[in-house]
């Protein structure tokens, strides 16, 4: 009885702190989006309040829509992140596999120097990057984003999913050996299934930096084809003059895509992580 | 000694594409930049000098300052984000692994969304929410009788570092959150029950037996929160601008080093100086990663099963 | 195959975008002024494109606080635009000295240009111009005039009938008397102590002492602005420790504050966004019967990439820079951003207007920080950002911020030291 008492307010109890750091987590975003479907004046006069008839206004929305080919932008987004996943996802497990399956002369070393990537931040690199683009004729194309976004998000795959791959048992490995698999079909049709959760995990951490940049768009494809969402939004962001509704219309609409694809990559994510890459 | 087996053809296709993109498109231009901290320009042309920037950025008292000063603010910056996020990260993760929790998806889901905002809306929100003049803040603390409480804290100096750090953590608590929460899912069914068994339960059973448990997560996590603390740079610089203000308060290595690499207003981009300072970050950094893998995370492992 | 089909569009994308430039010139334009976006894609380009047809022009600004950092990305590796526009001073000079900026001194328009107008993107010499010239703005102190009539007030002449206008409208407690934070910290810069100090420091006298090294910044009319500074805190409203930029607009455009110490780049914004009349007035001097000094600063100009695959089409965009229709174009079209060249342009915007009279009667300076002070390290201009907001926030006095200016300068600075 007592039993069953203490932990039904054990839950409540849970239930309480769970529901008070959601309300911390969500309340910024609250304020986001009640705000970006009101009148500057609404905005600044009363922040807090929901948007009514007096101050409900898409003005943002219109603003956003009118300048600058905003589907565009999106679709634009979508082909880069969408795509530089991929590239990270498919090579990144290819290095990892390589790398945590065979035994090779340097390939610790290796490991270490595609870790080093992390602790350097790529923008540095910017000018090399450009005078190369430029080179090979890339500038304003997609193509060069998804290269520095595929070599941005490489090193942290590796490591993530190098950890994975060594709870793949060794004996299903064997047993397609001795049934006459070749190693790539061994990495392609018994590894790569067993590790997608782990594909998850990599996906989510590397598709917010990707999708949030603002820096190589600009400078590698600021061309009206070519730019992306995040750097279509900071038109309105101005040298004196900030259009505060259509930051926070455009930036609104910038959130739904990334939480849609973070939803797909979830359920994989927390079965993933579960399947011991961080034990 | 002869190696009898053929060549592995097999490792170089698997390795080859990685390894390509990345030397090409990262560790190349990043060497290429480091390497400016060797040279100095005189009228537009480079000349080696050496480890000569590093004594001008630790010796010349203009530099020195600036560096120290970041470097502190950044370490206050990481102590804050371990001592909030690991203990927070770690609560949320243990109340969401509690059996039979109902909503846990949604609750996960809906911590984790500050994690995915770009650092423009987290900026404008907060700045927006603390400001003294709109009112969120302000009234929220009114309302429950602590108006006395608030500050214009991004204004002032002594709490502008800590209030940033405390954003980060807020932004950020995602990832520890889920990676914890993971790592109590992993332990295993029988060790909970032989614990139960001894009468182990509660609080106790987290303490005893749980936490110990997933202490190499949390290594991990800090391990991750170290370097990406060290390379911060996005929030503080649309919060509280390039000169990271009030008074170089909020100024970590990150926003020190932009400012010196691409210049800021009046102040040009000095590429040689901004290099020396981005070598000397990756130094902290390949140190402080070193401490953790060779120090800390060969002790943690012991704990494993 | 899905690799394969996005390849393909990739690349046919490129190849249109490539083909649409075929048939005629197209010049692209790098700027820091997202604000003007719409202006120049409404009004200038237009007027431009009616004349040339055969020139298509692409205004293609980047945030204002990326703007150096990509610009100098994009000209080092050659993929910047044409026509650069260049902020003054040393920036640009840095630029022309790296040869990324082409030489116009040999332009007939530069004639259209005085000297002053000129000297913000010239190397130190004069010798050589590299960008034409095109705006310049003022600084004063804009004011809710419906405040100013509802409290019976009149627009200052001096400090001291600024502050007893500033204690009226504290006291009536309606307004915020004046709308400026310290979080940003520029404005306490630019429109703080470079925006009263010259009536102290007498405007290029004491511009020019400094950098000739006759005269420190610890000597008194360099250290009184700052006193004068300490002073405005309590009249800034609660909090003004974080109150941002964009606040302070809001704050005065809602109606909500009497006085904004202000640029006249404001005039634009504040008058879409203000629903109450609006007036200006300049700095107050220190004394009735003082010779009023204005900050009349260069702010932007036109250069010519030295890289461009398109200068004869760049050279005829600039020769239209320098003449006298654009001049009334770009003037009118962004109130507030004064025509630099040397013959009368007729500004229609009233607000524009009257602080464009005030050059008839001040004598113009610019901030003094902005040529060959900022050379050092550490930089001036961001010293005084540093300094100014601390004064006014009470965290340094101002005889300590003069004399850590003062150290800084004289680090570097031969003349000072």
């Amino acid at each position: 009885m007592s039993q069953a008492r203490s932990s039904l307010s054990r839950t409540i109890a849970a239930h309480a702190v769970l529901i008070t750091y959601t309300l911390i987590a969500l309340f910024p975003v609250f304020v986001i989006l009640i705000n970006s479907v009101k009148s500057r004046r609404a905005i600044f006069a009363h922040p807090l309040a929901l948007p009514g008839p007096g101050s409900f206004d898409l003005i943002g929305f219109t603003t956003v829509l009118q300048q600058g080919d905003f589907l565009r932008y999106f679709g634009n987004s979508m082909i880069v992140t969408v795509t530089s996943l991929v590239l990270v996802l498919l090579f990144g497990a290819m290095a990892a596999f390589a790398l945590s399956e065979y035994r090779f002369r340097g390939n610790l070393l290796l490991g270490l120097y595609l870790a080093l990537g992390i602790m350097i931040p790529i923008r540095l690199g910017t000018v090399a990057i450009l005078q190369m683009m430029v080179a090979a004729h890339l500038v304003n194309t997609l193509l060069a984003l998804i290269l520095v976004y595929t070599a941005q998000g490489l090193p942290l795959a590796v490591f993530i999913l190098s950890e994975f791959m060594k709870t793949v048992s060794d004996d299903l490995k064997n047993a397609g050996r001795i049934d006459g698999l070749s190693e790539y079909r061994i990495f392609f049709r018994l590894v790569l299934p067993l590790v997608r959760p782990a594909m998850a995990t990599v996906a989510v951490f590397s598709m917010i930096p990707i999708w949030n940049d603002l820096w190589f768009p600009l400078i590698l494809a600021p061309a009206e084809a070519t730019k992306t969402l995040t750097l279509g939004s900071q038109v309105f962001i101005g040298q004196f003059v900030t259009n505060w509704n259509a930051v926070l219309a455009s930036l609104s609409l910038a959130i739904l895509p990334v939480l849609v694809l973070y939803l797909i990559f979830s359920r994989q994510l927390i079965r993933g992580i579960t399947a011991g890459a961080v034990k | 000694m002869a190696d009898k087996r053929p060549v592995r053809w097999h490792i170089g296709v698997f390795l080859a594409p990685a390894v390509a993109i990345y030397t090409a498109v990262m560790i190349f231009p990043l060497f290429a930049t480091l390497n400016l901290s060797l040279y100095t320009t005189v009228h537009q042309v480079s000349q080696f000098v050496g480890l000569g920037n590093f004594r001008k950025l630790l010796g010349d008292p203009n530099w020195s300052g600036q560096f120290w000063n970041a470097l502190g603010n950044n370490f206050w910056f990481f102590v804050v984000n371990m001592a909030v996020q690991n203990p927070i990260g770690v609560a949320l993760a243990a109340l969401l692994s509690s059996p039979r929790l109902r909503g846990a998806a949604i609750y996960r889901t809906a911590i984790f969304i500050p994690t995915i905002l770009s650092f423009v809306i987290v900026g404008f929100v907060w700045k927006l929410i603390l400001s003294p003049l709109w009112g969120i803040a302000p009234d929220m603390l009114a309302a429950v009788g602590l108006k006395s409480l608030f500050a214009p804290w991004l204004g002032d100096a002594h709490y502008a570092l800590t209030v940033m750090a405390l954003i980060s953590v807020w932004q950020f608590i995602g990832i520890p959150m889920m990676l914890i929460y993971a790592a109590l899912l992993t332990i295993p069914d029988e060790v909970i029950e032989a614990a139960e068994m001894d009468g182990i339960t509660g609080m106790r059973q987290f303490w005893k037996i749980k936490l110990p448990l997933i202490l190499p997560s949390i290594g991990i996590i800090s391990i991750l929160t170290f370097v990406g603390n060290f390379n911060a740079f996005d929030l503080i610089y649309v919060t509280q601008g390039a000169l990271a203000g009030p008074n170089f308060s909020t100024d970590l290595l990150g926003t020190f080093l932009y400012r010196t690499f691409f210049g800021f207003q009046l102040q040009l981009g000095d590429p040689n100086m901004g290099a020396t300072i981005a070598t000397a970050m990756f130094g902290i950094i390949l140190v402080g990663v070193c401490i953790y893998l060779f120090g800390i995370q060969t002790r943690l492992r012991r704990y494993q099963f | 195959m899905h690799m394969k089909t996005l390849t393909s569009t990739l690349l046919a994308s490129t190849l249109l975008a490539g083909s649409a430039a075929w048939a005629q010139t197209t010049l692209t334009i790098e700027s820091w002024r997202n604000d003007d976006l719409t202006v120049w894609q409404q009004t200038i380009i237009p007027a431009f494109e009616k004349a040339h047809p055969d020139i298509t022009v692409v205004f293609a600004p980047s945030a204002p606080t990326e703007y150096n950092a990509a610009l100098n990305s994009k000209l080092d590796a050659g993929s910047a635009g044409d026509l650069i526009t260049c902020r003054p001073f040393d920036a640009s000079l840095a630029l022309f000295q790296k040869g990324k900026l082409a030489d116009l001194s040999s332009m007939a328009e530069m004639a259209n240009f005085s000297d002053v107008a000129k000297a913000a993107w010239q190397t130190d010499d004069a010798k050589h111009t590299f960008c034409m010239p095109m705006a310049s703005v003022i600084h004063g102190f804009i004011y809710n005039k419906d405040a100013f009539d509802k409290l019976g007030l009149t627009p200052p002449k001096t400090m001291d009938e600024f502050y007893a206008d500033l204690d009226k409208i504290k006291k009536d407690g309606t307004f915020t008397p004046l709308a400026m934070g310290t979080h940003d910290q520029w404005e306490a810069a630019t429109m703080g102590y470079e925006n009263i100090g010259p009536n102290y420091w007498k405007g290029e006298e004491g511009r020019k002492a400094i950098i000739a090294g006759t005269a420190k910044l610890t000597d008194p009319q360099f250290v009184e602005p700052f006193t004068q500074l300490a002073k405005w805190g309590p009249y800034m409203g609660d909090g003004f420790q974080a109150q941002t930029y964009p606040d302070s607009q809001n704050l005065f455009t809602l109606g909500r504050a009497a006085i904004y110490p202000a640029g006249s780049w404001e005039i634009s914004g504040f008058e879409k966004q203000a629903a109450f009349k609006m007036a200006a007035f300049p700095a107050p001097v220190p004394k009735a019967g003082d010779p009023c000094y204005i900050s009349d600063q260069p702010d932007h100009a036109l250069g010519l990439n030295a890289a461009s695959k398109n200068k004869d089409a760049a050279m005829t965009f600039l020769k239209w820079v320098g003449s006298e229709d654009f001049a009334a174009i770009y003037g009118n079209a962004l109130p507030g951003f004064f025509p630099l060249i040397d013959k009368p342009v007729k500004i229609a915007d009233p607000l524009a207007n009257e602080m464009l009279s005030w050059r008839q009667t001040c004598k113009s300076t610019m901030r003094y920080t902005y040529q060959i002070l900022s050379r050092g390290t550490p930089n001036l201009e961001n010293a005084l950002w540093a300094t100014s907001a601390n004064v006014i926030n009470g965290t340094q006095t101002p005889q300590a911020a003069a004399a850590e200016m003062q150290k800084d300068l004289a680090t570097w600075y031969k003349p000072q030291q």
